[in-house]
């Protein structure tokens, strides 16, 4: 297959540009990390009042809810990358050669997958003395979660990208669009602690369904119905999310 | 190679709320022909480098017919990207990679093998007398440098039509030499050319044929010697010593030139059709009538001659 191969060539290239440049995986999970070690002691009461109570619950409602962050967040802003790449011409060379419009957008997306797979690993080995506790099966359902998280926030920040050129923009886009989608996902803090109606405007929120899948498979509880609703909601964001992104990665040059 | 009738690019402008339509270029018509450097010649913002994304499929015409190596610009993008090598003004190259691999990179992207690619590869290296910092990241380039590895990648797939937006742009004396020599060689292996420029030098001594465009329309296209010979023949100045209105008299009326003026009691401005032909007959003359001269010179009309001709103004200044 013609676009598998062209997504490979992609995908490679940027692997190795992350290789190359391999500092700003571990600047992404710096906030995450200083997160868990303050934010979520500062949380014991209120996360505690879910579970028995013991800081191991605490960590196990708030890791998850973490990951889901980093995923959303840190694909949130991949849209700069584009930029740079933009402006660079590295993107103009590739687009005068027939390589597929498509694979452009899925190469990168998926590096951005891979990114992110690396920064919660780190994560969650962190958090392993702290309690943590989680099946492999259950985690590898949990990485495909995050895996469609990714590929959904990165395929909107560089559809996003590619609509608005000026740096200084697309930051304050970026902003407005993932602080009410954080908010509303109940990351940081659960949803259960919210007023009615506010759950039932995060019920509109894809993420927050994620949230809530990635703390029951954290849990143990994979049998969850919630557990394959969010994995199934998931995947049908990324796919529209991708299918957005490609057609303006397609439509900028035919 | 490349053939053009209309070609149209207009872009909008919005500006507290006032939408303005910037015709960047309003009609080009030309011809290039295969194996030739064609130049596109024109001050910044006359509407070189859209042309020119319009003919590397970067950007669709809003209007006119293009064919490049055959294929139609408009109906099939995709097949004029097979025959086509393109290189930007800024190139593009990451700055984390080292030569080699964009090489092989930009080799795969036109659908060639891995091992082919890295052949490929390595042989561009060799021809760019970039094997030495093959392996070097991008960033450590110096600007000749990097624009050899610019067209290097702009060439690995043997395209038919190669082109370059303002390659020289930038390059010191030296690296600029360098630059043209490799153009021509690019040439001499049978690829054609298509570049922008706004050096007049460049345009004079590296193209063929040039058109040179003004305010986003061709003004003039042919080979820059029929050109500058086209605007206003060849110039001589003769110096003598003191007897410039006797030779000015004797001079009138000959028939291969066009006008002739005396500056002071001893230069003399002659206009003529052909420098080369007509500095022996104007010795003669001047002589049998037993007028000395003492220097004799010949100016051909440059460039900028024939740009001041076409727009009414100097490329120079603009």
């Amino acid at each position: 297959m013609k676009v598998s191969r062209d997504v490979w060539i992609v995908f490679q290239r940027h692997l190795l540009l992350m290789v190359r440049s391999p500092l700003w995986v571990f600047l992404g999970v710096a906030q995450p990390v200083v997160y868990m070690a303050l934010f979520a002691p500062l949380l014991k009461p209120a996360l505690s009042s879910l579970d028995n109570g013991s800081m191991a619950a605490a960590y196990r409602i708030y890791i998850p809810g973490m990951l889901v962050a980093l995923a959303l967040g840190g694909g949130l802003y991949v849209g700069f990358g584009l930029l740079a790449e933009l402006s660079s011409g590295v993107i103009e060379r590739a687009r005068v050669t027939p390589i597929s419009r498509i694979a452009l957008l899925l190469g990168r997306a998926l590096r951005d997958v891979v990114t992110l797979a690396i920064q919660a690993a780190i994560i969650i080995l962190l958090s392993l003395p702290l309690g943590l506790f989680v099946h492999v099966g259950d985690l590898l359902l949990a990485y495909a979660l995050l895996a469609l998280i990714s590929l959904t926030s990165s395929a909107i920040s560089y559809g996003i990208a590619l609509k608005i050129s000026n740096a200084g923009v697309l930051g304050q886009v970026i902003n407005n669009l993932a602080q009410p989608l954080m908010l509303l996902s109940g990351t940081l803090l659960p949803l259960a602690l919210a007023p009615l109606w506010l759950r039932r405007v995060a019920d509109w929120n894809p993420f927050s369904w994620a949230v809530s899948g990635m703390r029951a498979l954290f849990a143990g509880h994979a049998a969850d119905a919630v557990v394959w609703q969010s994995i199934v909601i998931m995947a049908g964001v990324a796919l529209l999310a991708l299918a957005w992104s490609a057609r303006l990665f397609t439509r900028s040059v035919r | 190679m490349i053939e053009a009738k209309g070609l149209r690019k207009s872009f909008q402008t919005r500006r507290r709320r006032k939408t303005a339509v910037v015709e960047a270029v309003a009609g080009v018509d030309l011809k290039v022909a295969e194996g030739e450097i064609f130049g596109f010649l024109g001050p910044n913002g006359a509407g070189k480098t859209t042309t020119l994304r319009m003919f590397a499929t970067l950007l669709s015409p809003d209007d006119g017919e293009a064919r490049v190596a055959g294929a139609d610009l408009r109906t099939e993008p995709a097949r004029v990207r097979r025959s086509i090598g393109y290189v930007a003004q800024g190139g593009g190259t990451w700055d984390d990679v080292t030569a080699r691999q964009e090489l092989v990179l930009q080799a795969r992207m036109h659908g060639i093998g891995k091992a082919a690619a890295q052949e490929r590869a390595a042989a561009a290296l060799e021809a760019f007398n970039l094997t030495e910092y093959g392996d070097r990241n991008c960033k450590t380039y110096s600007g000749g440098q990097r624009r050899r590895v610019d067209i290097a990648l702009g060439v690995i797939h043997q395209p038919k039509v190669l082109f370059l937006d303002e390659p020289t742009s930038g390059l010191d004396p030296q690296s600029r030499a360098h630059m043209w020599d490799l153009v021509r060689k690019l040439r001499d292996e049978g690829m054609t050319v298509f570049l922008t420029t706004h050096y007049l030098d460049e345009a004079d001594a590296l193209c063929d044929r040039i058109a040179i465009i003004d305010h986003g329309e061709v003004v003039a296209e042919d080979t820059p010697d029929a050109l500058k010979r086209a605007i206003s023949g060849d110039v001589v100045t003769v110096g003598l010593t003191g007897t410039a209105q006797k030779a000015a008299e004797l001079l009138t009326g000959q028939p291969y030139l066009r006008s002739v003026e005396a500056r002071d009691d001893d230069e003399l401005r002659l206009t003529v059709e052909a420098g080369q032909t007509a500095i022996p007959q104007v010795m003669r003359t001047l002589e049998g009538a037993g007028i000395e001269l003492s220097t004799i010179e010949l100016h051909r009309p440059t460039l900028d001659d024939v740009f001041l001709t076409k727009t009414g103004r100097s490329l120079r200044e603009s």
